[in-house]
Order: structure tokens, then C-alpha cells, then sequence
């Protein structure tokens, strides 16, 4: 077996001996599965009217509907697809981002370094939240202003964690003697340091997903969400003027979101503790 | 001390740069932005507000500009509401501050307390149920959390008012109405808490057992001194700093969760306000709470590393 191949089973191996982290990916499988399920069990839109509105759960339909007569259920379904899109997206854009920053901070050092990181830390000091809020309001709501908003206010974390990791490899001595080998800046970062980076990067990355599906859900709560699309805050967001009458309308979105984000950051912490496993008795 | 100050001058100016990219980002030129959407506002205000932010002007004149009108707080005026937007954010700046020194109180007394306990009851239940709950409450949704608490408490129980500050048309004086106030507190507190509890929880166990292992724990142990003073005299202070640190940075969060809490208690305060400028498309009211959120998140990070000092005198600000 071929060296990386053994290290990622063991890793396997470690990961599968924690057990909150094995409950957390039986969820997020489950949630995944849901995700793309979605068309088939609930071919027609979740938006459309599916029964007598205000329904109560478990009669004709499983979790109820809404005040217009929308299926929860099928909402939850089709919602699932969105956050997982938003929150890998972000996530995806976000990392990529923060490392490229950091990146260059770290190995370059210098103005370079002083000037990216003293961009960072202004980003950071920003409420992100309302940043996110102000972001969505000028670019109008859409899935593709929600992905920005929410990594425009993810990446600095990522960025100051990247500029460590490659501040402390530049000083290693196999990027000392790839630099004597006369190799690119480039290929140094990215073939050689990067490589060697990744685990806290993977470890952040997992649950930077987590919380951007919950500024997602904020969002759509607050009405930010793209209006074409079902989404598990929307639908919480839509039920609150039900409160009193309709509980199930509210309820089972906001758990389905509460689940998912538990789910992903215990796979988060089970990765952590599987990549260092040193730190793990602690 | 002084050091720090000249480092949060541009970090507020930067900001406003940012605000000012922010504005030209919009669809429309700034004075549309300003005016609301596009057919409210006479062409007379509109003609107004470009020769007020000199649009004829190059790009950098105009940043200057902006620059110069924002740093004297001159924020412009509310196009909805018509009236100054300092003064909007002024009236409700009262009640935001009520809750979030409340929830800083809470969740910053309630982590510290429950890490303690925690962290010297390692791997025993009272350690495991407090973990479970603290991994539970990080990943609730704040809006979600204040929807539920109003189902339990004011809606089945009746214990709690569900919105607002205090209860309209009762006109309570005196203690009467700061019990009043108090009540209409409790579930939006509770509500913007419990995230930051859990996280509070779980950086205090983390301090806490890292400061456990250090030496000079051990030599508190030498010197015969009892496990009780060595945690709350010794122990506390040092794993307190991180703890502090982090709570300095989450108060930008907090702004932004009160946004959402505000919302849904309908909690007189400023995150209220955004909302109601955002459903309003009052543009320039939510830059200028953003713009005013971002300087509080300095000057409050200003205090925390004077605090710092008083409590770890070996650092130097």
C-alpha cells in the first residue's frame, strides 16, 4: 500500500474510534441523502400548495403545512439541497481565498505580509453578521450574493490560520532546499507547503461549512434569501406569524438546521482529533 | 496605550472605505442608493444628493469626501424616516447596550461557572452533561432558540411578554417599571446567550485545563495550598485572559445576533432598526449602523486589552 493510501486509513481508523464524531456523519449522511432525495420523493416545487393550510403533522401530512398550504416537509427536503450548496460553496470560496492571502502573507513575510494581514484584521473587526446583512442588501437577495456575503465575512479566520502554517514551513529544510533547487514560488506554495498544511485547513474548512449554514438561515430568516429557492430559514422566517396557531411550521426547519450544524461540526471535531492525535487527550 | 489608539484610527478609516466600496457596489449611483429605490424620491432631492456627494466628482474626491463627512458622524439623513440618521441610531442605541451588557453579563458569568465546573469534574458526568449541552447550544440557531422559548414560555406557560420593552399603555414608574423592563429582558437575553455561553463554556474548560498543567500549579501544590484556592486564585485569573479575549471579538457577533434577537422580540434597539431599514430599503440608516457597530467592535476591543493590563500587569499596552 502506497504511503499516503496507509496514512489515510489510519486516519479511517481513528476517526471511526470516536464515536460522536461516527453519530455526526450518520446524520449529515442522512441529511445528504434527504438533499438529493428531494426530487423524487417531492417532485412538484415545496413552494406549491399542497393541502389545507395550517395542517397539523403526522395526519395527512408528515410535518404539517404552512399558512399557504405548503408541505413542511417537503420544504425541509428541498431546503436541505440549499444549505448544503450554500454552506460548501461559501466554505469552498472562502478557504480558497483565506489560503491564497495567507498563503502569500506567511511565505513572503515583509510589506507583503504586514499589508494582507492588516487587511485581514479590519475584516475581522467588522461585525460579520451585518456585514453579511449589508452585502446581501446592496447586491439584492440570490444564492450568488449569499455565497459572497458569506465568504467575504469566512475568510480572514482561514487566512490568519494559512499565514501561520506556511510562516512556520518556509523555515523547514525541504523548502529551503527546493528554494536552492531553484524551484517557482508557486510550485513551493502550492506542490510543497500547501500539501503539508492541510489538515488544520480541512479541520477549519468542516466547520466553517456549520457556520455558514447558519448565517445562511439568518439570512433567509430575515427575508435575505434568494426568493426562488426553499430554504430552512425562509420557512422558519414564514412561520413566525403562525407562532401561536401552527408551532410545526417553525419547529422542525429550525431543527433540521440545528441537526445538521451539530452533525458537521462533531465530524469537524472527530477530523481534529483523528488529524492530531496527540492533542486528543486532552 | 497610545499605540493602540493610532492603530484603531485606520482600522476606522478603512472601514470607511469599505462602506464607501459598498455604496458604489449598489446597482445605481450612490444618490439612488441613497434615496431608497428608484421612483421615491423627487428629482430635485436626487439632483441634491449628487452635487452634495460631488458624483461629478473623480472617484478619489469623492472617497476624500465621503471620508471627511463620515469621520465628523455626519451619517446623512434617513430618506424613510426623515430624520438624521445619528440621531435614529442615538434613540435606539439605549436598549441594544441594556441587552447586550445583559447577555455579555450572563453568558461571560455562566461560561466561566460552567467550565469551572467542567473542567474539575474532567471526564466525569457533570463534565459530560455540560459538554453535550454546550455543543447542543453552539449549534442552535439564534432565531430558531427565541421562536421556542416563546412557545414555552409565553405562549403555553404565559410567564414571559413575548415583544417589546415594556408594556404599552401601563406607563409604570419607579421599580415598577425596571421590573417591567426586567421581564420583557429575560427571554431575549436568554435567547442571544446561550451561543455564546456555549462557547465561553468550552474555551474556559480548554484554559482551564491547559493552565492545570503548568508549573506553577505544581508548586502551589507544594506549598500545601488547598485545591480550592489553587483553582479559584490561580488557575481562574490566568485562564480568564483567553476567555476575555475572545469574548472582546465576539461582541461584533453580538451586534449581529441582536439583530435577529431584536427581530423577533421586537426589542426597541438598534438591531430592530436595521431590520426596519432594511424591509424599508433605507439604505444609508443600515450603512451608518453598520458603520457605527464597527466602531463600537474597536473601541470595545480597546477596553479589553486595557482590561488586560489590570489583570495580567506582564502585559504591556
Amino acid at each position: 500500500m502506497s504511503p499516503p493510501q496507509a496514512a489515510l486509513k489510519d486516519l479511517a481508523r481513528r476517526f471511526a474510534r470516536n464515536r460522536s464524531a461516527l453519530v455526526g456523519l450518520a446524520i449529515l449522511a442522512a441529511v445528504l441523502l434527504l438533499a438529493a432525495a428531494a426530487p423524487l420523493l417531492y417532485p412538484a416545487t415545496p413552494f406549491a400548495l399542497a393541502g389545507k393550510p395550517v395542517s397539523p403533522p403526522f395526519g395527512n401530512f408528515l410535518l404539517g403545512t404552512d399558512m399557504l398550504g405548503r408541505d413542511v416537509a417537503a420544504g425541509i427536503a428541498h431546503g436541505a439541497k440549499t444549505s448544503l450548496l450554500i454552506g460548501l460553496v461559501s466554505t469552498a470560496v472562502a478557504v480558497t481565498f483565506g489560503t491564497l492571502a495567507g498563503g502569500l502573507a506567511g511565505y513572503y513575510g515583509g510589506r507583503i505580509d504586514g499589508l494582507l494581514m492588516r487587511i485581514t484584521e479590519i475584516f475581522q473587526t467588522i461585525p460579520s453578521f451585518i456585514f453579511a446583512i449589508v452585502l446581501v442588501a446592496v447586491m439584492s437577495p440570490s444564492i450568488a450574493s449569499t455565497v459572497i456575503a458569506i465568504s467575504v465575512v469566512s475568510w480572514p479566520g482561514v487566512a490568519r490560520l494559512a499565514r501561520g502554517e506556511f510562516l512556520s514551513m518556509r523555515q523547514r529544510e525541504y523548502v529551503q532546499s527546493c528554494i536552492s533547487l531553484g524551484m517557482g514560488d508557486a510550485r513551493i506554495m502550492f506542490a510543497q507547503i500547501l500539501p503539508n498544511c492541510l489538515s488544520p485547513l480541512v479541520v477549519t474548512a468542516s466547520l466553517l461549512v456549520a457556520t455558514a449554514i447558519l448565517i445562511e438561515s439568518g439570512l433567509a430568516f430575515l427575508g435575505l434569501g434568494d426568493p426562488n429557492v426553499m430554504s430552512w430559514g425562509f420557512q422558519v422566517g414564514a412561520g413566525r406569524t403562525v407562532l401561536r396557531t401552527a408551532w410545526w411550521v417553525c419547529t422542525f426547519p429550525g431543527f433540521a438546521i440545528l441537526l445538521t450544524v451539530l452533525a458537521i461540526n462533531l465530524v469537524g471535531e472527530g477530523l481534529n482529533d483523528a488529524l492530531n492525535p496527540r492533542l486528543r487527550n486532552r | 496605550m497610545l499605540r493602540r489608539l493610532a492603530q484603531a484610527v485606520p482600522t476606522v478609516l478603512l472601514i470607511v472605505v469599505v462602506n464607501f466600496f459598498l455604496l458604489h457596489l449598489a446597482p445605481g449611483d450612490a444618490a439612488q442608493v441613497l434615496a431608497g429605490e428608484a421612483g421615491s424620491a423627487t428629482p430635485e432631492y436626487m439632483a441634491a444628493l449628487r452635487a452634495k456627494f460631488g458624483l461629478d466628482q473623480p472617484l478619489y474626491v469623492q472617497l476624500f469626501d465621503y471620508i471627511k463627512t463620515m469621520l465628523s458622524l455626519d451619517l446623512g439623513m434617513s430618506f424613510r424616516q426623515n430624520e438624521p440618521v445619528l440621531t435614529l441610531i442615538l434613540g435606539r442605541l439605549g436598549p441594544t447596550l441594556l441587552l447586550m451588557t445583559t447577555t455579555l453579563f450572563l453568558s461571560l458569568g455562566g461560561g466561566v461557572l460552567l467550565g469551572i465546573l467542567a473542567a474539575s469534574g474532567l471526564r466525569t458526568w457533570r463534565d459530560n452533561v455540560i459538554s453535550v449541552l454546550a455543543l447542543v447550544s453552539y449549534a442552535t440557531p439564534l432565531f430558531w432558540l427565541g421562536l421556542m422559548l416563546i412557545i414555552l414560555f409565553s405562549i403555553d406557560l404565559g410567564w414571559l411578554p413575548t415583544s417589546g420593552m415594556e408594556t404599552i399603555g401601563a406607563f409604570y414608574q419607579g421599580w415598577a417599571r425596571v421590573f417591567d423592563i426586567a421581564r420583557h429582558l429575560v427571554l431575549p437575553a436568554l435567547t442571544l446567550s446561550l451561543f455564546y455561553l456555549a462557547v465561553y463554556t468550552r474555551l474556559m474548560r480548554a484554559a482551564m485545563l491547559e493552565q492545570a498543567g503548568m508549573d506553577y500549579v505544581t508548586t502551589a501544590r507544594a506549598k500545601g495550598l488547598s485545591e480550592r484556592r489553587i483553582t479559584f486564585v490561580h488557575v481562574l485569573r490566568n485562564a480568564f485572559l483567553p476567555v476575555l479575549t475572545i469574548a472582546g471579538i465576539q461582541v461584533g457577533g453580538l451586534i449581529g445576533g441582536s439583530v435577529v434577537v431584536e427581530t423577533i422580540f421586537d426589542w426597541p434597539g438598534l438591531g430592530l432598526l436595521a431590520f426596519e431599514s432594511l424591509f424599508a430599503r433605507d439604505l444609508n440608516l443600515l450603512f451608518g449602523i453598520f458603520f457605527l457597530s464597527a466602531c463600537l467592535v474597536v473601541l470595545v476591543n480597546l477596553a479589553v486589552d486595557v482590561l488586560y493590563t489590570f489583570l495580567d500587569p506582564r502585559i504591556e499596552v
